[in-house]
């Protein structure tokens, strides 16, 4: 055995494996249940609400879709490697407040403040999983406490800054356009505009099922999540691994805070609150178990467009939006019965 | 990765222990150890709970430092602070829970932690032949590395963490109790890996509360009780029967038989068995292990 070792490629096809159609094996995949309920739901909505035909509607609901299916994508690698962010939510809304603020009072440069925003999302996802790593304390507690400090942080420093709730218009700081044009900018396909954070959502999808699937990184990432003592013994590291994790969460919190920013120019204070629970609940509705280990970035995608089309097929359907969160509430159920289901009868199949 | 294993080149063996022990606090886990292991050979330490069997294992896999005596590695004197050092000198460890993530698939449990890199990306076309033919070298031929190595029964599991041990250059592979929760045939197919790897000119530290499993493949036998040295023998300087006996210990065993007489009925019966066993093994005292 050295590396001149030649492996034999293994035979093509083992006579004990009965041959399983692509159907089947489709459905051991983690977010078939979530890419079942995503259809039933189109077609729901294409049938009871004509105005969710129209293709500037499929665009709007992936916008909406876009905005929490960004973060999504960081809080389902995080919980496939075995932990949750509950301050995700009010994380997006201090990025975006961070860099308002700073490039407004110190009359920075646009892209200043959002190097700097940058910096302190990195640091709070730091924060979080060291705080997780070095004290063993359950992520939910860890990230809870946090969630409450930013959400105080995010209110407190804002009235005491600019004496006000929301921050001042940035629109006329030096950098605010070509930083728009990264965020927040609009454009024409054959006549349906299109955000700019759609195109982003799939290429950090993209991205992030690439380093999931096709990276030791990712390797690791299961590992962590699967058993953490197992994957420390065979020498992963299992600390820094869940670190880098919180951090890709704060990165895309701070993403999802420069979109709000440079979309809407001011920033309120008080927003992105409970926005942590439809991330973990798009992750979750993709397939992503809760105990870690298990899961998929698409899955997460998929759970955020099932999300989004609600959002905005209520209101096409005429609908009374009142029964908005109930009706959130029975779809997500329905979307993770019928998940469970799925997966159920799928490693039944194995 | 090379895989080569080379007879060693010092004198001196690969894993030597001397006078090690082991205090957590102002508790004694492990005292006056001493011993040795070299290739082609297997050691066979044997204990019941609480005899400081994980504490011995502890320190070789780098996961504790001993506290007293020292610890050498083909001569070298060491005290490692991870196990990953430990590993880099070719002491690799097999846990009771084999350090597997049930929901992954086999091939990926192979590679976890040493994954076969081109450029950013793993070479998986690689790493799922690599995992394919090093369990059949190792007599097992698994249907699917694609199978999520949560569905492997508990032998193959076994194997597939032993096979993977050596596939990264283990010198000393540690073996924490194997067999312990294993069927009869699933536990001889583990002791056949052993001596394979035994074969293969690895030192081997097989970790065992049964000496019906200890005695046919080991070469060096060392008896902990209490966090004590009991005995530390040669195959050629004890019998099976003494070294059952010395593990049961038997005066805690005849005990036990009066006790069981004493409940009457079925017990009585039992213990009657057991008297029998002291009897045949003809040692006065003693009784088959734990199992």
């Amino acid at each position: 055995m050295s590396q001149t070792v030649e492996v034999k490629p293994p035979p093509a096809r083992d006579e004990r494996i009965a041959r399983r159609s692509p159907v089947a094996r489709l459905l051991t995949r983690p977010e078939v249940g979530a890419l079942l309920g995503a259809i039933v739901i189109y077609i729901v909505f294409f049938v009871v609400a004509p105005p969710f035909r129209e293709p500037s509607s499929l665009s709007s609901v992936l916008y909406v879709s876009s905005t929490y299916g960004i973060p999504a994508v960081a809080v389902a690698l995080l919980m496939i490697g075995g932990e949750f962010d509950l301050s995700a939510g009010v994380a997006v809304t201090s990025s975006a407040l961070v860099a308002s603020m700073f490039s407004y009072q110190f009359t920075a440069n646009m892209w200043v403040g959002v190097v700097v925003s940058l910096v302190v999302a990195l640091a709070i996802g730091f924060i979080n999983g060291y705080l997780v790593v070095k004290t063993g304390i359950p992520s939910f507690l860890v990230t809870l406490g946090t969630f409450f400090m930013l959400r105080g942080l995010n209110l407190a420093l804002t009235k005491q800054i600019t004496g006000n709730v929301g921050t001042n218009d940035v629109s006329n700081i030096q950098g605010f356009a070509s930083a728009q044009k990264v965020f927040a900018s609009t454009f024409n396909i054959g006549g349906v505009s299109i955000r700019i954070t759609l195109l982003w959502w799939i290429l950090f999808v993209i991205i992030a099922t690439w380093v999931l699937l096709r990276t030791h990184f990712g390797n690791w990432i299961f590992a962590v999540g699967g058993s953490a003592p197992s994957s420390r013994a065979v020498g992963v590291p299992v600390n820094k691994v869940k670190i880098g994790l919180f951090m890709a969460v704060g990165f895309m919190a701070w993403f999802t805070g420069m979109h709000i920013l440079f979309a809407f120019n001011t920033v309120q204070s008080g927003i992105g609150i409970g926005n942590e629970f439809i991330y973990i609940v798009a992750a979750v509705v993709g397939g992503c178990l809760l105990t870690g280990g298990y899961g998929s970035v698409i899955g997460a995608a998929i759970g955020a467009f099932i999300f989004g089309m609600a959002n905005q097929g209520i209101v096409y359907a005429g609908w009374n939006p009142d029964w908005f969160y109930f009706f959130l509430g029975a779809l997500l159920l329905g979307a993770i019965l019928l998940n469970n289901l799925v997966r159920k009868r799928a490693e039944a199949m194995r | 990765m090379t895989v080569s294993v080379e007879e060693p080149t010092t004198a001196a063996p690969l894993v030597r222990l001397t006078d090690a022990g082991k205090n957590y606090g102002n508790i004694l886990a492990l005292q006056g150890v001493t011993l040795e292991v070299s290739g082609g050979e297997v050691t066979c330490v044997l204990g019941d709970n609480g005899a400081g069997k994980s504490t011995l294992i502890k320190i070789i896999a780098g996961l504790h430092q001993h506290s007293e005596g020292t610890y050498e590695v083909e001569g070298q004197p060491v005290r490692f602070t991870s196990p990953r050092e430990a590993l880099n000198h070719g002491i690799a460890t097999v846990y009771q829970d084999l350090a597997v993530v049930p929901l992954m698939p086999v091939w990926r449990n192979f590679f976890l932690g040493n994954e076969v890199r081109k450029g950013p990306r793993m070479d998986i076309a690689f790493m799922r032949g690599t995992t394919k033919k090093e369990l059949l070298d190792m007599g097992i031929d698994l249907r699917d590395v694609d199978q999520p190595i949560g569905t492997l029964s508990g032998g193959e599991r076994q194997c597939v963490a032993i096979s993977r041990a050596v596939y990264f250059g283990a010198k000393v592979l540690i073996l924490d109790e194997p067999t312990a929760a294993l069927g009869v045939k699933q536990s001889g197919v583990v002791l056949k890996y052993i001596l394979q790897a035994r074969e293969r000119g690895l030192g081997v530290v097989f970790i065992t509360h049964n000496p019906h499993h200890a005695y046919p493949v080991g070469d060096r036998f060392l008896l902990l009780k209490r966090g004590r040295v009991l005995g530390y023998y040669r195959k050629n300087e004890v019998t099976r029967d003494e070294l059952t006996g010395l593990m049961a210990g038997g005066t805690e065993l005849e005990e036990l038989s009066h006790e069981l007489e004493a409940t009457g009925g079925a017990a009585a019966a039992a213990a009657h068995v057991l008297e029998e066993e002291v009897h045949e093994l003809g040692i006065g005292h003693g009784a088959p292990g734990a199992q």
